[in-house]
Parts: C-alpha cells; sequence; structure tokens
C-alpha cells in the first residue's frame, strides 16, 4: 500500500469530505469522526511518504498512469516531505482541538463546516504534493474557496474582510495562472520539472521575466507579503477560532512553500539569483515587511489582531531568508515554515480556548487570566518564547539560521531587522503577560478584585494544545537531526 | 513603423486581453461599490481565458474534434497540424468553473455584507464601521 | 485609491505588453505551445482512449485530476454558499401575513398571522414581495423544460463526439430547474427538488467522480488509471477508458447539476426558502 500514499493523502479526504458531506444531512454527529479519521490517514500517509524519501529519494507517481509531461505527475523530493507531515498534523491537531468551538457557534452548520474543512485541508495538501504548475492552480482555488467559507462565519465584521480577501485573493491567483501561461506560451509544458529543463535557452526572453514577476506578486498577494498584507490582519481576527487557528498557521505558509518552490524548481536559483540579481531588493522588502509588521502589532490593543501582525512580520522572516540566496538563509527559511506554522498553531490555539471560555480577546479581557486558566496560559508562555526566540524552542534555531544567512550574505539590515522584530515580540508578550497575571480579573459588572475562579477550557481542548507546545521543544531540540536529515538536501547545488 | 504596425497587427488577440485586464483590474481597485469590484473581477477572470484560448489557435486548423473516428470509414493517420492546440481549452475549463465559484461566493459574501450594512457602498460601511 | 488603482493598472499593463513582444506571433503552427505537447495529444487520443473529442479526452483522462478538483471546486462554492446564507429551518420563521390568489378570477386575499387556509385547489399561495408572472409565461416555460432537459442528456452523453460533456450538460440541466424557479417561484422549485435531495446529489456527483479514481487504485493501478476497469466492464483497456470518461461525466453532470440549483436558491433566497423569488 505504501505506494499508493501520494494518492492517499489527498484522496482520503477528498472522498471523505463528501461522506461528512451527505452525513450532514443524515446525522450531524458522524460529521466529527469521520473528518477526524479522514485526517488521520493523511497524517499517517504523510509521515510515510517523508519516511520513504528519507529511503529512496525523490518520488514520482503518475496520476492516471500518464507520463508527464503528458498527465499529472505528483513529485515528492525533501522540501515538500517536509511540509507535509506538518500541514497534515497541524490539521487534525486543530480539528480536535475545535469540536467545542464549533458545536457552540454553528450548532445547525457542523456538517458543512466539517466538509469545508477538510476539503481546505485536501487543497492545502495537494499544493504541496503536486509537481503540476496547472494543477497548483486548481488546488490553490479549492483552499481558498473554502477559506472564505470558513473565515466569513465570525463577528458583524468578517463577511467584508472576507470580502476584501477574496479580492485580493483572486487577485493573486489570477496572476499565478497568467505567469503560467507566459510559461506555457514560450515552452509549451505545464510540468513543474519538464518546464526547468525547457527553461533555460530562454532566460534572456523577456516573456519568463514577466512570467517570474507575475507569479512572484500573485503568491506574495496570497501570503500577505508587506505592502500586499491588508487583507489578513482583518480577515483573520473577525473569523471564528476554529477557522482563524487552521488558516493562520497554514495558507501563509503553504504560500511560502509555493514561491521556494517556483524558485528552486520552476525557475532554478541560477535564473533567480545570478540571471534577474534582484535578491538584494527583495531582501529590503522582507526588512520592511518584518518591521512594519512588528510596529503594527505594537499598535494594538486586540490578542488576536496583534497575532495577525506578527504573521505578517514571519513572513517577511522567511521571504527575507529564502531570498539571501545562501545555505543557511534557505535553511532557516524552510526551517521556520515548520516552526512557525507550530508556533502559530499554538498561540492561535490559546485564543481559541479563551474565546470559548470568555468570549472576548481584547486586552480587557485577559485580566487574570494566569489565574483563571492556568493550563492555557502556560502553554501560550511557551508558544511566546518560541516566538520571540528564546532557546530551546524551535523558534530560536530558525532564526538563528537566517541571521547566519544575513551575516553571510552581508545583508546586515535584514539581521538588525530580525533583531529588532524579536524585541518587539519580547514587548509585546509581556505586555500581554502582564495583563494576565498582575491585574485582577474583573467580570462583567465591573465587581472588581472578584475571586479569581479556575474555569479551564475542556480536555479535548487542552490535549491538542500540549501537544503542540511540548512539539515546539522538541522541534527545537531536534532542529541538528531535521537539518542534517532533510532540510540540508533541500539546498540545490551551487549554492554556498 | 512598419514593423511596429505588422507587431500591432500579429499580435492583437494579446494587446485585447491587456486592455480587458487592466478594465478589470481597475475596477476592483478603484469602484466603490462592492458588486462592481466583483463584476471588475469577472472581466478580470475572462481576459484570462481569452489569453489562454488565444495561444491554442493555429492557422488553418479545426476544432480538436477529430472526424470519422469510429465506424467503417474511420482513418487513423491523422495530422496535427490539421486541429487547433486542445489543451489551452481544457485549462480554461476548468478556469470559467473556478471563475463562477468565485463568482458566487462573493454574492453570497456580498448579501451577507448587506444583511449587516444596508448598503453596498464601500465608503458608507467603513463609516458605519467606524461608528461602531 | 482612484489615483493608486490608475498606477498600478498602468505598470501592470505597461508589464505585459512588454513581455508580449516576444510571444511567438497569434495563430503561429510553429509555436512552442502547438509544437510541444498538444501534436501528442492530436495524434495519439484515438489509438490511446478511444475518443474523437481531443478536448474531453484530455479533460476528462490525461488530465483528469485537474477536472476531479475542477468539480470539487464547484461542489465547495456550493457548501460555502449553503453555510453562509442558509437559516436554519427552525430560525426561519413563516410571515405573519400571508397572500392567496385565486387562480381563476385573480382575486387577492390576505391572510393575517394565526389564520389558516384550508387545502383548496382554487387558490394559490404567493409572495408579498414577488408576484408570479402570468399564464403564458408559467406555461411556456413548462412546455420548454423538458425539452431543454433532454437536450443536456444529448450534451452529456455525447461529449465523446461532439463539443459538450459533463459540465455543459449539467449547466443545462441546472438552468431547466432555474427555469423553473424563475417562471414560478422558488417554493415551487424546491418542492420539486427539496434541498437535501440537491445537498446529497452534489456531493454523490462529486463521489462517482472520485470513487472511479479510487476503484482503479482497488484494482492495482494508479489513481484515475481508467485502464484498470477493464476487468470490470469486460471490454479492452482502451475502451475502457473511454468508458470510464463517460462515468466520470456522469458524475460531474450530477454535480454541477445540484451545485447550480443549489447555488440559485441560495443567493436568490438570502438563504429564506420560504419568502424566496
Amino acid at each position: 500500500m505504501s505506494e499508493q500514499y501520494p494518492a492517499l493523502l489527498v484522496i482520503v479526504p477528498l472522498l471523505s469530505a463528501l461522506v461528512v458531506s451527505v452525513a450532514g444531512w443524515v446525522n450531524k454527529r458522524w460529521c466529527f469522526p469521520i473528518a477526524v479519521a479522514a485526517l488521520s490517514v493523511s497524517a499517517w500517509s504523510s509521515v510515510g511518504l517523508l519516511f520513504r524519501v528519507l529511503n529512496e529519494g525523490v518520488i514520482v507517481y503518475k496520476l492516471g498512469g500518464w507520463s508527464p509531461p503528458m498527465g499529472i505527475a505528483y513529485y515528492i523530493d525533501y522540501l515538500n516531505g517536509l511540509v507535509l507531515p506538518v500541514v497534515s498534523i497541524v490539521a487534525l491537531l486543530n480539528l480536535i482541538s475545535s469540536k467545542r468551538t464549533v458545536e457552540q457557534q454553528f450548532p445547525d452548520k457542523t456538517g458543512p463546516f466539517y466538509t469545508l474543512y477538510v476539503l481546505m485541508v485536501t487543497g492545502l495538501l495537494g499544493i504541496v504534493v503536486t509537481g503540476d504548475a496547472f494543477n497548483l492552480y486548481v488546488l490553490l482555488e479549492i483552499a481558498s474557496l473554502t477559506g472564505y467559507g470558513l473565515l466569513a462565519m465570525g463577528e458583524e465584521r468578517a463577511p467584508l474582510a472576507t470580502l476584501n480577501y477574496l479580492y485580493m485573493g483572486t487577485i493573486g491567483a489570477c496572476f499565478y495562472l497568467l505567469g503560467i501561461g507566459y510559461l506555457y506560451i514560450v515552452t509549451g509544458s505545464l510540468n513543474m520539472v519538464d518546464i526547468a529543463r525547457l527553461l533555460p535557452p530562454l532566460y534572456q526572453s523577456k516573456a519568463v521575466l514577466a512570467a517570474f514577476i507575475i507569479c512572484m506578486v500573485g503568491v506574495w498577494l496570497k501570503m500577505a507579503f508587506f505592502p500586499l498584507h491588508a487583507w489578513l490582519p482583518n480577515a483573520y481576527t473577525f473569523a471564528n477560532s476554529a477557522s482563524s487557528s487552521l488558516i493562520a498557521p497554514l495558507v501563509t505558509k503553504v504560500m511560502v512553500y509555493v514561491m521556494i518552490r517556483l524558485m528552486l524548481t520552476i525557475f532554478t536559483p541560477k535564473f533567480v539569483f545570478n540571471t534577474l540579481a534582484v535578491h538584494d531588493a527583495v531582501v529590503w522588502l522582507a526588512v520592511i515587511a518584518i518591521a512594519m509588521g512588528a510596529v503594527l502589532a505594537l499598535k494594538e490593543r486586540n490578542l488576536k489582531k496583534m497575532l495577525t501582525y506578527i504573521v505578517v512580520a514571519e513572513v517577511g522572516y522567511m521571504v527575507g531568508g529564502a531570498w539571501l540566496g545562501n545555505r543557511a538563509g534557505l535553511t532557516g527559511a524552510v526551517l521556520h515554515i515548520v516552526n512557525d506554522a507550530l508556533m502559530t498553531l499554538c498561540v492561535f490555539l490559546v485564543v481559541g480556548n479563551i474565546v470559548y471560555k470568555i468570549k472576548g480577546y481584547a486586552f480587557g479581557d485577559l485580566k487574570g487570566l494566569f489565574a483563571k486558566m492556568p493550563f492555557t496560559m502556560g502553554a501560550f508562555v511557551i508558544g511566546a518564547l518560541s516566538i520571540i526566540g528564546v532557546p530551546p524552542t524551535c523558534g530560536f534555531f530558525s532564526k538563528w539560521y537566517l541571521i547566519l544567512g544575513a551575516i553571510q550574505a552581508h545583508q546586515y539590515g535584514f539581521m538588525v531587522a530580525l533583531l529588532f522584530s524579536s524585541l518587539i515580540n519580547v514587548v509585546l508578550f509581556f505586555r500581554v503577560f502582564e495583563i494576565g497575571f498582575y491585574e485582577p480579573f474583573s467580570d462583567h459588572e465591573g465587581h472588581e478584585h472578584h475571586p479569581a475562579v479556575m474555569a479551564e477550557a475542556p480536555l479535548t481542548m487542552l490535549v491538542p494544545l500540549y501537544v503542540v507546545a511540548i512539539s515546539l521543544i522538541l522541534v527545537g531540540l531536534y532542529t541538528g537531526d531535521i537539518v542534517n536529515h532533510i532540510v540540508q538536501f533541500v539546498i540545490p547545488k551551487g549554492f554556498m | 513603423m512598419t514593423d511596429l504596425i505588422s507587431m500591432v497587427v500579429a499580435k492583437y488577440n494579446y494587446w485585447i486581453y491587456i486592455t480587458l485586464m487592466m478594465i478589470g483590474l481597475y475596477a476592483m481597485i478603484a469602484k466603490n461599490n462592492l458588486v462592481k469590484k466583483i463584476v471588475g473581477m469577472n472581466i478580470f477572470q475572462t481576459a484570462i481565458i481569452l489569453f489562454y484560448v488565444s495561444i491554442g489557435v493555429k492557422k488553418g486548423a479545426t476544432i480538436p474534434i477529430l472526424e470519422h473516428g469510429h465506424g467503417p470509414n474511420a482513418h487513423h493517420v491523422v495530422h496535427a497540424v490539421d486541429y487547433i492546440n486542445p489543451l489551452p481549452h481544457v485549462l480554461m475549463l476548468t478556469a470559467i468553473v473556478v471563475g463562477v465559484a468565485t463568482l458566487g461566493v462573493a454574492l453570497a459574501l456580498a448579501i451577507r455584507i448587506y444583511n449587516n450594512y444596508n448598503t453596498l457602498e464601500e465608503d458608507e460601511i467603513l463609516a458605519q464601521v467606524r461608528e461602531k | 485609491m482612484k489615483i493608486i488603482g490608475l498606477i498600478i493598472t498602468v505598470v501592470t499593463g505597461a508589464l505585459l505588453i512588454y513581455a508580449a513582444a516576444d510571444f511567438p506571433a497569434w495563430s503561429d503552427p510553429a509555436s512552442p505551445a502547438s509544437t510541444y505537447l498538444s501534436p501528442h495529444f492530436i495524434e495519439k487520443t484515438m489509438e490511446e482512449t478511444s475518443v474523437p473529442n481531443i478536448v474531453t479526452a484530455v479533460l476528462a483522462d490525461y488530465r483528469g485530476f485537474d477536472t476531479m478538483f475542477e468539480t470539487t471546486v464547484i461542489f465547495s462554492a456550493g457548501v460555502v454558499c449553503f453555510f453562509l446564507l442558509r437559516i436554519s429551518r427552525r430560525e426561519e420563521e413563516e410571515p405573519e401575513t400571508r397572500y392567496y390568489r385565486h387562480v381563476l378570477t385573480g382575486v387577492t386575499i390576505q391572510l393575517k398571522e394565526g389564520y389558516k387556509m384550508p387545502p383548496s385547489a382554487d387558490f394559490e399561495r404567493i409572495d408579498a414581495v414577488w408576484t408570479p408572472p402570468d399564464l403564458i409565461i408559467k406555461t411556456g416555460c413548462r412546455i420548454l423544460i423538458p425539452f431543454v432537459q433532454l437536450f443536456a442528456l444529448y450534451v452529456i452523453a455525447h461529449g465523446h463526439h461532439s463539443p459538450g460533456g459533463g459540465f455543459q450538460g449539467g449547466v443545462i440541466l441546472g438552468a431547466s430547474v432555474i427555469l423553473l424557479a424563475i417562471s414560478h417561484d422558488l417554493r415551487t422549485a424546491v418542492r420539486r427538488m427539496s434541498e437535501k435531495l440537491i445537498g446529497i446529489l452534489c456531493a454523490v456527483g462529486v463521489f462517482i467522480y472520485a470513487g472511479t479514481g479510487a476503484l482503479c487504485l482497488l484494482l492495482k493501478q494508479n489513481f484515475l488509471d481508467y485502464s484498470a476497469l477493464a476487468g470490470v466492464l469486460h471490454v479492452d483497456p482502451i475502451t475502457a477508458r473511454s468508458h470510464g470518461i463517460l462515468i466520470v461525466e456522469i458524475g460531474v453532470g450530477i454535480a454541477v447539476l445540484a451545485t447550480m440549483i443549489w447555488i440559485y436558491n441560495n443567493i436568490s433566497s438570502a438563504g429564506r426558502y420560504r419568502q424566496g423569488l
């Protein structure tokens, strides 16, 4: 069965999403178990695939039995071999944790919610696993459309924020599609490896240059790279917590993966760093992204919105790292995809727990929270330390590689931006700790000094949270192994 | 000059697609009404369809459906130059479906917004949001 | 915003025009797109899949995986519209006042809350905001709809030999039911095809497609490799591909039919089926 893992990874969630949808009409109680089972199979297959890649190298799976470039093929190498388990496990943990929230927020619509949830994960996994440039676009649209549906169910302002996201997301996806069209018109192929093979004689062509620019802008729009980030904070803040804690950790990270895939596989580093040579400018853009993300986060008096700006800053980390054009920078960027997905999941799950119990996430609602929800806040501390970059949490190590890469590339601006944003993160999170720890809890009638009663979130929400929090430390401790066995094979030959 | 004219004439489909696409993009950025933006989005997506379909065109070729594929008169020697490129058409069938799906979702969102604010003008909605 | 929009538009347009200078001339038979992959599709489709319509063969077989997700895209759009708009049956209250019209004379009567109309064939329920169109339109559409549906079935079934296939046929089928809803009212259309039926049909349509692929997997071939169905269908592997395409096209047709109606129902009535257009 293991040779069918690439298909199972995507097909099992797809088929189960359809079954969940029917179950929603027949008996709502079946939806959740089916969804959990489907994502468990995906997680199992993705881990199995990673081990197969470690043993055998690149895996090619021909869909429909047609050899590429005629048909569509899946390519699993070290890069997506590493990203796939992250996506599927994050989605699974969040699904388990969100059961209570979903039942609380839309008791009548659990069927469609789980259908969209599983479909979205299908889309994200498909984006990561596919080796066909056009197939990636179709899956991108599945992930986006279901994402719009999930995000729009929330507070009063959620639909407007989501509609803005939809406009931006559609422009982004269409730009990507157009870029692929430009590549198709000059090469005649849609398969990523095949395009890369046909491109070198065309490196001087204006069409290839335009294709690269359009694809990059499209992908940056989708990942909310500053200054194209405007849609992200509102869309993520006003959404329901079950959706935002799926989408915030995964979508931006998967889009960073797509960017790295475009740079390394389709256009090859030779074109990006030698023929084009604009990487300095992009790194400076990343510097601005990090700085602006940090400053805008400082302005917010609202935990969830503050976290969304941190997501914007983290996108800057990864884009900058990938464009540094050296071994350490790329290692840091790839490692940060994994780490940032876990860190963001951790803090958004915390927000989910707080919203479930307190029904609010403004700073004023957080008073006395350490006494009220000690376990949740304990996990929050671990997540926050990781985002700040304190060893031995994993955030430290990817930041270490990024700074190392910045020094090697003589990009001191990027290094300063990383340190500056870490400093701001310290301020941001300790402000939250202070409110949660020292300010007394007050209920909504305003009776101060009310003795704080412990009202912790249920176990189904705490266990996934702690799995994530502990994995933050474990991934940190095993960073060396991940780099030596997986990430270093991602980096193409000729990188310093 | 003649070079320029011949280039303009030789690629007029591409100029039309760029014009259409920019009309759509401008509408999406600059228009105030949310539904007008959705219309702009549709023009934008349709322009890309025009671009792809233009790639598939071949001078002197017919639609990619083989005549006498089956039956007693079936002849299996087919020359590629006689039929236009089928691949862009296949891709655009997908893009059309994606366009329809996006349109449906966008309209659903617009209805939700209208229910909340009783208007679809973006500045009026933002004014209401600021008041709260 | 207008100036920013203009600047972005001009810059993007300039980039695209700049790049278009390097394109091969329009309709050039020697362009890379026409000489690299497409000759294989054009020349080999008949012997590899036994389908004369090359677009259908590429759509549902060579790139069948794309098309499966394309169907999923439309399915997810249907689910999203339902998820966002539909007001749950418990919360959706009956309108306070109802209107009934005497079919023969056209006299309209109004019933206040609490009063009920005895079941009678002489009166028909009408909406407060929407007066159903007249007899000519209703009768005309009722005559038209069966022919529209017949044509849709032809389009689906004949997709191997002529332009057409699951998407086109499914849309026409969906349009026939939407026509019923427009010419009468939403309640009539929902009575013919209930919400639950539509919701299940959407999923069943996509399931037929993905399930066919999964069946190939169980028969020890790669996903969507229809030649694996040869043993089940008792034909040679190439004809099996042709039959496989027909099966998935039927699935696509069902999914598109149901989703079109589902999206229309939810958007036209903003989720309130009892009072919709």
